[in-house]
């Protein structure tokens, strides 16, 4: 445990060492390492102060949220007196729940122990006597340590067969095994069967509550059971307590596993770990084994959806999972009957329509009623009729909507279209920071203005398009016109960044150009503060009235 | 661990072929260590009294620590009962079958134990979801997840 440990350490140094040589050589190496044990010891970030849409979250590694069980399991085990394998079951049983175990405990110790897995069930109802507290604590320790041991020593000690006789496992039927296991019930089985049973469980399952191989038994294996069950194989065991991390993980709402994949990072962010909070906060989280292993803590929608909140992303997707494309059809394929504004495709034939639904026949083409077309039949003549105007007009009112959504889905849409060929732009990119270094005598770190000035402009994006989402459904008034002041700031200055970057470089303007780029870049990191600094203090401060209803808000 | 099924069912067979089957259970087939298949019948007084069915087992290697795939054969000659544990595919809703399943249990064991899930049932009836559930059914139950329903029946 201890080695993993001093390796996670080992790769947050170099990370740091990286990012301080980033910033300027000029550091004294005293201050240095001062800021590498605050950084590890209270995870805050890099900069001092925090800001209005950062929250306060903590990464652990699988060993550190291992001593946080410890930390558990070494508390249940002081106060029952039980053995710490005894107490790792009992709280696994309860999901981690120490209070609810405490009290379930003290009341009915033997029952909680017998649906733990820890003691056998009793056969008779005859166990008035010494049950209770006392009884239970004596015997818990007491039986499974001598049941992780019985595997070396005793042979069989269950439904021990006729003397003599060469054992054979009632599972495998080989007769050749020497070398049997049992938990405290006593149902032995050669030491084979049990590491295929286990290794199964913890492979194929992903099962970390493992009960007794034999019918109807429900004792559960203890860690050095399914450990000396496992044998050599470390990976397994390996997997085994990876589970056993991920199980208590699951239990505990502070904690989040980091879903990046291979990732056995976990991260604490108690600020976001009720309902209620997720409706002021966005808690956008890193788990500390990589930058770029950013996630919500709060919904896995997407891993950064700064500034809106997780109900409203949520919504916004499904809306237009569910929309955007029969809205777009709808839009450039049909029209709605003037008169009864059901929706009619035109599918083929003249402009003599006859509404199937309310019989109404008008004209496909200026939407007039088609008695008013006289004699000129099949070819519209009427467009500024009075009448015709008129239906259009009461067909543009009930397209609104429709408009409405398709304005902010295209910009939304746009934004993550743009952030999405950043890819390509990252790579052109390169070669002009590569050109640059010939063409001028710039060295390698003074052409890494255009990289990060190319990591803004995706980073505004994601903003962005956030933002529109949010403004779909933000209610009309004061709060919405200032937030899409801000939108529109936001969105200026990333456009007008975006075009620089595209700009052809020529060994004279690269000087001014770095100048601008450098500029702008600093100008849109500043206005995506705003945007999301802004808009966060609207959540905490209730600012924000939306248009619909938000699960969870009123 | 090469041979376990094979080993173990060699014993299996070798027992049924010794001590016979319990009474309304008859193997049927049991040419290889892949797919065996086994004719049930619910004795006495029961809702399925003169009606015989035939169960399809399907081992694994891993077999028995990795339960057996069990299901009712369904051809010209066999139906699956109509029961409310029982599928119109003929795929079994059984918690031994699925998470406790033991590797003590064996093949006739669960015969044993369908046998008297047929006996007690009370009233002849598909499962609720039963249309909803043969309409996307695996090929194979072992891959469908079952919410095992109440034990009573």
């Amino acid at each position: 445990m201890s080695d993993d440990y001093s390796d996670d350490e080992y790769y947050y140094d170099e990370d740091e060492d990286m990012m301080d040589a980033d910033d300027g050589d000029s550091a004294p190496s005293d201050e240095e390492m001062d800021m590498e044990v605050f950084d590890n010891d209270f995870k805050l970030p890099g900069k001092a102060r925090k800001k209005s849409y950062e929250v306060d979250s903590e990464p652990l590694s699988q060993a550190q949220v291992e001593r946080l069980m410890q930390t558990d399991i070494e508390h249940i085990s002081g106060i029952f007196g039980v053995d710490e394998n005894v107490a790792s079951l009992l709280l696994r049983h309860m999901s981690w729940n120490k209070e609810r175990l405490i009290e379930k405990y003290m009341d009915h110790a033997t029952a909680v122990s017998v649906e733990a897995g820890i003691t056998p069930k009793e056969e008779k109802p005859a166990k008035a006597a010494a049950s209770s507290r006392a009884g239970s604590s004596s015997t818990g320790p007491q039986r499974s340590t001598r049941s992780s041991k019985s595997s070396n020593k005793l042979k069989s000690p269950s439904p021990a067969p006729k003397e003599d006789e060469p054992y054979t496992c009632p599972i495998c039927f080989d007769d050749t095994q020497t070398r049997t296991m049992a938990l405290a019930c006593g149902h032995a089985f050669c030491s084979s069967c049990w590491n295929a049973y286990v290794t199964g469980k913890i492979r194929e399952e992903g099962e970390h509550w493992i009960r007794c191989m034999a019918e109807g038994c429900g004792l559960v294996c203890p860690d050095p059971f399914v450990r000396e069950a496992l044998g050599e194989d470390k990976a397994t065991w390996n997997r085994f307590r990876e589970l056993l991390v991920r199980h208590f993980v699951g239990c505990n709402k502070n904690l989040k596993f980091c879903p990046y994949p291979n990732c056995t990072y976990t991260v604490a962010c108690p600020a976001a770990a009720s309902k209620s909070a997720l409706l002021s906060i966005v808690p956008t989280v890193t788990c500390g084994a990589s930058p770029d292993h950013k996630f919500c803590f709060g919904c896995s929608i997407e891993t950064d959806h700064r500034p809106v909140i997780c109900a409203i992303a949520a919504m916004w997707l499904q809306k237009c999972h569910d929309d955007s494309e029969t809205a777009n059809w709808i839009k450039s394929n049909t029209k709605e009957c003037t008169k009864c504004q059901s929706t009619i495709e035109k599918n083929g034939g003249c402009n003599h329509m006859t509404c199937k639904k309310c019989k109404h026949e008008f004209c496909w083409v200026c939407m007039g009623p088609w008695s008013e077309h006289g004699t000129a039949w099949y070819s519209c003549n009427r467009y500024d009729e009075k009448a015709s105007q008129e239906a259009r007009d009461a067909q543009s009112k009930s397209r609104a909507s429709l408009e409405r959504y398709l304005h902010y889905y295209n910009r939304w849409a746009n934004h993550e279209q743009s952030a999405k060929l950043s890819m390509d732009l990252y790579k052109k990119t390169e070669q002009k920071m590569e050109e640059m270094q010939i063409s001028s005598d710039l060295t390698w770190i003074e052409v890494q203005f255009m990289k990060k000035a190319v990591d803004e402009v995706f980073k505004c994006r994601m903003t962005l398009k956030w933002t529109y989402a949010m403004a779909y459904y933000l209610d009309r008034g004061n709060p919405k016109e200032l937030f899409e002041d801000n939108q529109r700031d936001l969105e200026k200055a990333v456009e007008d960044l975006s075009e620089l970057l595209e700009q052809p470089i020529e060994p004279e303007v690269v000087p001014s150009l770095r100048q601008k780029v450098t500029d702008k870049t600093v100008y849109v990191q500043k206005r995506n503060e705003i945007m999301l600094e802004d808009t966060a203090n609207g959540f905490l401060e209730g600012r924000w009235q939306w248009n619909t209803s938000v699960p969870g808000l009123e | 661990m090469a041979g376990i099924a094979s080993r173990r069912l060699q014993k299996e067979l070798k027992e049924i072929h010794t001590q016979g089957c319990p009474v309304g259970i008859q193997l049927l087939n049991a040419d290889n260590f892949e797919e065996w298949h086994l004719s049930l019948e619910v004795m006495g007084e029961s809702q399925y009294q003169g009606e015989v069915f035939a169960l399809k087992f399907r081992f694994e290697p891993q077999y028995p620590i990795s339960a057996p795939a069990v299901q009712f054969i369904i051809n010209e000659k066999y139906k699956a009962p109509v029961h409310p544990h029982v599928y119109s595919n003929g795929h079994i809703c059984a918690s031994i079958l699925g998470n406790e399943w033991s590797p003590v249990l064996s093949v006739i064991g669960v015969c044993v134990t369908l046998q008297s899930m047929l006996a007690s049932c009370k009233k002849k009836e598909r499962p609720p979801d039963n249309d909803r559930y043969v309409m996307h059914a695996p090929d194979n139950p072992k891959k469908t997840r079952f919410h095992y329903h109440d034990d009573t029946v």
